[in-house]
């Protein structure tokens, strides 16, 4: 098991070092314009850009200016061009947002997925497991781009249900925190709940067919046990690794557009005001500092996911 | 999955058709599917109607403001923005079509001709990425899967390096950077507005979810007798990969084409909400969404109607891609969820 997690982690140390350069070669090299042309603005002159240019490093060879980019961000300095304002410090500071609305939304959908699924195969091929296919399918089909601003436009601006959008910190008013968060947290779970309800009964109709199951049946055990304690059980395991690539994929991606559909300020949406201001460094930050999350939450579900099924260490392929 | 209806003994007259034809029969008795085909084929006309309706109905380009103009509704004029900088709402047919969904805000351009030309964006940034990432799919998945050992092994772990990575936060990031500063790249130099530049992104990050159930199918046919039999005829691995190989992989290769030009499309859209996609003054779906946002509260159908087209066309594709799978292999259960599908099927390491 020892062996296995680090063997794990040593992968991911690999995959970093790769994200930092293919990220560093994105940034600095493939480029055609200079940075310190975009930082002097359109009427500079050149002694301007040749004195941006020293001061940034940009005349530094391409190995230096990696060696100095990683300094940065692994200390924590690095600056964002206009204002100039310490990147992980503006980051540390929409943490909170960004975790109250993906660890809500996780939270959320974990468990109405899961319920969706369980209900689903428990009843398969009944009403309530055509019902609630159909409401699985809607909620994979509808993108977050129509999502938010039907639900935006219904029950916030037209109906005043909901805010319209902003961030209260949870120690601030807990009320405030939760209304303000629910549509976003709706936003951002239905997809997910959509797939976790599906995996969720195609695992339960498989596992339904393994001979452990007829046993538990023969042994008299009541239907409800068989379910939960032996067809679900062994069915969630494959959806702890499904959750930690979700997870993070979920906090890098759809995240950053939830956060500027309901202006949350958080991590997402200061990559994308970055993004819009054609600002490098904190897009920079966010995809290094996220890309470093989102692999190490990877490589923890796996480790998780093998301490669960001894298979995957012993190096057999898993069923599923 | 519909159960085989053929126990037939003798041939019957379905049973003396090729495969195709079978395939296509199948396809077309599922209705949903034949349902989505339509739906996708009528937004593909749309979208191709858009210099008929801009010359001949609104009288106006994709980029053309209007904001100090007035247009007659019902004999009266209105302004096309307002003093206040607010856009006018959808007029259908009162201004002759001009104007049929309003302006899209403080340039008084018309929403309708935009939605189609930035239709024509969307889907030609996801058919293009799409057909790449196929393209490239295939020559890894084969090369990996034909050849084995260390080829194999490089090509497999880069697929999982790249699958394990944040690809739409590094997405963003790398459409950002190039979006400012153009690409210089040897012979190749692209202006920052170029559409290459998503459609590369989209195209690479995609790789990993179609070249590995292909790797893993080329590692089960390169086992078969047939390929054996080619084997001992002397045929080079170039012809084995090319005419034993790949016309065995045709079913696969379409259907994740379609599903694949879904995902890029959805891709397409986040990355232009967010400004790292199509550049202004180009349009699109993803970054019409996100300019309509802001005048959701006045008029909402600036973001609501570009969020129905993403979601229809989506929708669409993801219908036909399950039907052609049902109709080209009805006993294959192939992963196409890559996400969902719990972990990926891989074919034990070390084999051949």
């Amino acid at each position: 098991m020892a062996r296995f997690a680090v063997r794990r982690l040593l992968g991911l140390v690999a995959v970093l070092f790769f994200v930092s350069v293919l990220l560093f070669v994105v940034f600095t090299v493939l480029p055609a314009q200079n940075p310190a042309q975009q930082l002097a603005g359109k009427n500079s002159t050149p002694q301007l850009v040749a004195s941006i240019e020293e001061e940034w490093g940009f005349n530094d060879s391409v190995p230096e200016q990696y060696l100095s980019m990683m300094g940065k961000v692994l200390t924590g300095e690095l600056v964002s061009y206009r204002p100039e304002v310490n990147v992980l410090e503006q980051i540390v500071e929409r943490v909170p947002a960004t975790l109250s609305l993906s660890v809500g939304a996780a939270v959320i959908w974990l468990v109405f997925g899961l319920l969706l699924g369980y209900l689903s195969a428990v009843h398969a091929g009944g009403w309530l497991d055509r019902l609630l296919t159909g409401v699985a399918i809607a909620g994979i089909s509808i993108p977050v781009f129509l999502l938010a601003p039907v639900l935006l436009y219904f029950l916030s601006y037209d109906s005043g249900i909901f805010p319209s959008g902003g961030y209260v910190p949870l120690a601030e008013d807990p009320w405030e925190w939760f209304t303000h968060l629910i549509l976003p947290w709706f936003t951002l779970s239905v997809l997910m709940i959509g797939i976790y309800g599906r995996v969720l009964r195609s695992n339960m109709l498989d596992a339904m067919n393994e001979d452990y199951v007829r046993t538990a049946r023969a042994k008299g055990l009541s239907e409800r046990r068989v379910m939960t304690r032996h067809v679900l059980r062994n069915s969630l395991i494959p959806i702890v690794t499904l959750f930690g690539l979700d997870f993070g994929a979920t906090i890098a991606g759809t995240a950053i557009i939830t956060e500027s559909l309901y202006s949350i300020d958080g991590v997402g949406s200061y990559a994308a005001q970055a993004t819009a201001n054609f600002e490098l460094p904190p897009v920079m930050g966010v995809a290094l500092y996220g890309a470093f999350f989102v692999v190490l939450f990877n490589a923890l579900a796996d480790v998780a996911y093998a301490y669960l099924d001894p298979r995957v260490r012993l190096g057999e392929t898993p069923q599923s | 999955m519909a159960p085989d209806p053929q126990p037939a003994a003798t041939p019957t007259r379905e049973a003396t058709r090729g495969p195709w034809a079978q395939a296509g029969r199948r396809f077309l008795r599922n209705r949903a599917a034949v349902l989505a085909a339509v739906v996708f084929v009528l937004i593909v006309l749309f979208v191709l109607a858009a210099p008929l309706w801009a010359s001949h109905v609104a009288d106006t380009g994709p980029n053309r403001n209007h904001t100090l103009e007035k247009i007659e509704v019902d004999g009266e004029e209105r302004d096309v923005v307002s003093v206040e900088g607010l856009p006018i709402g959808p007029q259908w047919f009162a201004a002759g079509g001009k104007f049929f969904l309003g302006a899209d805000g403080r340039l008084g351009r018309d929403e309708m001709v935009r939605l189609m030309y930035g239709g024509r964006t969307s889907l030609l940034v996801g058919i293009t990425a799409a057909l790449l990432t196929t393209a490239l799919a295939i020559a890894l998945g084969l090369l990996a899967g034909y050849f084995g050992g260390w080829v194999d092994t490089v090509i497999a772990r880069t697929l999982d390096v790249i699958w394990s990575l944040p690809v739409f936060l590094i997405g963003l990031a790398i459409g950002v950077s190039l979006a400012i500063g153009g690409l210089e790249l040897g012979p190749v130099e692209l202006s920052g507005g170029s559409l290459l530049i998503p459609i590369g992104i989209i195209a690479v990050f995609s790789v990993p979810y179609v070249a590995r159930p292909i790797r893993g199918q080329v590692i089960a046919l390169s086992k078969m007798e047939f390929v054996e039999a080619a084997l001992a005829q002397g045929a080079s691995p170039l012809r084995l990969m090319w005419s034993e190989i790949l016309p065995n992989l045709a079913s696969t290769i379409i259907v994740f084409a379609t599903l694949t030009i879904a995902n890029s499309m959805l891709f397409e859209a986040g990355l232009s909400f967010l400004g790292a996609g199509v550049q202004p003054p180009s349009s699109s779906w993803g970054l019409m969404v996100s300019s309509g946002v802001g005048l959701l509260n006045t008029q909402p159908l600036l973001a609501i109607v570009p969020g129905l087209m993403i979601m229809v066309t989506v929708l669409s594709l993801n219908v036909v891609g399950d039907g052609l799978r049902d109709a080209l292999d009805p006993r294959s259960g192939v992963e196409i969820e890559a996400r969902a599908g719990t972990v990926p099927v891989e074919a034990p390491e070390g084999a051949l």
